[in-house]
């Protein structure tokens, strides 16, 4: 790996690719649209990104120890669910902190039945997780509830007026930044702290680079595993009360078949599928691409049609490009 | 094919297992609601049900023999279907004469076959010439078909084809149904693809170990190409059969189909990390998979709950397999050379 500020590793980053890219389209925008630079759009796009933000961190997580994770969807929209039944029977006027902590709870025991099957049984991620997927969701709507629930607990609706920053232009525009937003930089910090300085986070790096290497030194390769999946689970609980309230909508048929997006973003941020590598960095970086793609093509002049076309280029040239750089290094070596 | 395998009697076979699944989930499905379930007509409806989804896994089963996957199954079955549909409304309309109509038709299934072989072959060069993880080059690939596909219909379905175009999807030949038979027609194929020729043997080995294959002097390259055009094939065979089915082309038909085919070429005793599985396994999973979904349909279970069974049938099998399968197992990190 190059250092950061080495001119050859900077260059060839992924992080710098995408970065380069935001630019760009930001650019393009701008002049077809001089309304498109405003704060307006940096708090929309900002907003936008805080449930995908947190399930990518979540997401990243999985993939730096070398597997992939595609039941978060389902764990966050059952944690969410049941979280708001649950409230709404018992104590509807339950403080929202709590709330969240149950959302958060639920999500980490769903996180811990695929620890189960990952950590203890040594199953493949990929089959185990969409295996979970479809059993949470078949759950969630065969036994919880199919049914949207607009009438939230209050406090669930009190969150999602709670504000960092509000305001009106000069223009006239509104614009607000919610609470929530906290909450992503909170995943963040949280996250960034764990993996740099902790020893569970270079344990999480190792797993990736080689599990076998990784038993050989000591590392407890189920503990860690285990660990993975329930910080995992966790985050997509947090990422599904705040996707619940914030659209002031229980909505069990939500978020489930956005998984595949979720993991673009974080491979878009040079995330590598065989485990060992991915930045946090990258990863936000790799979200906000995501969502200006989801958001904004029409501001370039690429119709709406034409998304899923565009973000599967931008997965294969995002990903292609290194992968093929990387391979010639390797040619070059040999 | 079958020298990587320790068990050395038939009855410790994964397939045979699956083989009693299928026999017991049919045989329970019978005995809760004998009348309708083993009526003629539910036996001919699940023979028309289960191909399209059917053909999709055998196309994932090809793939997953190298130790890859392709998540783009679906996204080339609509493709092709709605660039045949759309060829199909533009010249041949509902009213034109027959002879007309199923030369237009006959160029139609050209033309999708011919852009199931370019998806495939596309997916083969990512992951042969990139060097792209599978999972990755096959994500992206699908993304950009389904855009397509999308783009070119402004995400509305299409409709209004000459009456020849059911032939595929709706008619019987001697009282089989002609989905049916395509499906064994494939599964034939691929069988004997897999078993009886070198290229299947030589699949089996690179699945199994990659290096080995490589200084084995195997054409890696050419071979993964050929592995993924295959697959991009049955994916438009597939694809056809749906839209003669639904009698319409839409870019998210079958989108429930991807997981289905994934856990069907699993729950057949096909291994995720390649080098092992077999034609006739799938088969029985398909088999246990459809008596499932629609006795459970007769006892009117809902669809919710159908995806539950599914997951856990899912994660059951890939339990009791575990043992089987560590002792193949491979190293995860096959891609990073």
């Amino acid at each position: 790996m190059n250092g950061f500020f080495s001119p050859a590793g900077f260059f060839t980053r992924n992080e710098t690719l995408v970065a380069l890219v935001i630019l760009g389209f930001s650019c393009i925008a701008t002049v077809s649209d001089p309304n498109f630079l405003s704060i307006t759009t940096v708090s929309d796009i900002l907003r936008a990104s805080i449930v995908l933000g947190i399930l990518a961190v979540a997401a990243m997580l999985v993939l730096i120890s070398g597997g992939i994770d595609v039941s978060f969807t389902a764990v966050a929209v059952s944690a969410m669910y049941m979280t708001t039944t649950f409230t709404l029977a018992y104590w509807p006027e339950m403080p929202w902190p709590l709330i969240f902590l149950l959302s958060i709870c639920i999500g980490g025991l769903l996180g811990a039945i695929n620890g189960i099957f990952i950590a203890w049984l040594k199953l493949p991620t990929l089959i185990v997780t969409l295996g979970t997927l479809s059993v949470f969701r078949g759950f969630l709507l065969t036994f919880v509830g199919s049914q949207r629930i607009s009438a939230l607990p209050p406090d669930m609706r009190g969150f999602s007026r709670l504000m960092v920053a509000r305001g009106t232009t000069e223009g006239g525009s509104f614009y607000a930044l919610p609470l929530a937003f906290v909450a992503l930089i909170f995943v963040i910090l949280l996250t960034w702290f764990l993996l740099n300085y902790t020893v569970l986070g270079r344990s999480i790096y190792a797993l990736g680079g080689s599990v076998e290497s990784a038993r050989r030194i000591g590392i407890n390769v189920l503990r860690i595993q285990f660990f993975i999946y329930v910080y995992v689970g966790m985050l997509a609980g947090l990422a599904g009360i705040i996707h619940g309230s914030m659209s002031r909508m229980a909505d069990p048929f939500s978020l489930v078949g956005h998984e595949l997006s979720v993991i673009a973003a974080v491979v878009l941020g040079g995330a590598r599928l065989v485990g060992g590598y991915g930045t946090l960095t990258g990863t936000l970086l790799g979200v906000a691409l995501i969502v200006l793609v989801q958001n904004s093509l029409i501001v370039v002049g690429i119709p709406s049609t034409w998304q899923s076309v565009a973000i599967g280029l931008l997965i294969l040239i995002g990903t292609g490009v290194p992968a093929w750089q990387a391979k010639k290094a390797a040619a070059e070596a040999a | 094919m079958t020298s990587n395998r320790k068990t050395s009697t038939w009855r410790q076979a994964p397939e045979f297992r699956l083989a009693i699944i299928a026999v017991v989930v049919f045989a329970f499905m019978g005995m809760l609601s004998p009348e309708r379930f083993l009526s003629e007509q539910n036996l001919t409806s699940m023979a028309f049900q289960f191909p399209e989804f059917a053909i999709l896994a055998l196309a994932i089963t090809l793939v997953m023999m190298t130790g890859g996957i392709d998540l783009s199954v679906v996204g080339i079955a609509n493709l092709s279907a709605v660039v045949a549909a759309l060829i199909l409304t533009e010249f041949a309309g509902p009213d034109l004469p027959m002879q007309a109509s199923l030369l237009w038709f006959g160029f139609a299934l050209v033309a999708s076959l011919l852009i199931g072989a370019v998806a495939g072959v596309l997916n083969g060069a990512l992951v042969a010439f990139l060097g792209l993880p599978p999972i990755l080059a096959t994500l992206g690939a699908g993304l950009v078909f389904t855009g397509l596909a999308i783009a070119l219909t402004g995400g509305s379905a299409v409709m209004g084809f000459p009456e020849v175009v059911a032939v595929i999807g709706n008619t019987q030949v001697l009282g089989l149904p002609t989905p049916l038979i395509i499906f064994i027609l494939l599964a034939m194929a691929l069988h004997l693809l897999m078993t009886r020729t070198a290229f299947g043997i030589r699949i089996s080995m690179f699945g199994t170990n990659p290096l080995a294959a490589l200084y084995a002097a195997v054409d890696v390259k050419g071979m993964l190409l050929k592995v993924y055009m295959l697959s991009g094939l049955f994916a438009s065979v597939a694809g056809m059969v749906i839209m003669s089915r639904a009698n319409s082309a839409k870019a998210d038909y079958g989108s429930s189909y991807l997981l289905l085919s994934v856990l069907i070429a699993v729950l057949g005793g096909v291994n995720p990390y390649g080098g092992y599985g077999r034609v006739i396994g799938v088969v029985f999973a398909v088999l246990s998979m459809q008596f499932l979904s629609s006795g459970l349909n007769m006892l009117q279970v809902s669809n919710f709950a159908r995806e539950l069974i599914w997951g856990a049938l899912l994660l059951f099998v890939m339990t009791t397999n575990t043992t089987f399968w560590n002792t193949f197992r491979l190293p995860l990190a096959r891609h990073k050379k």
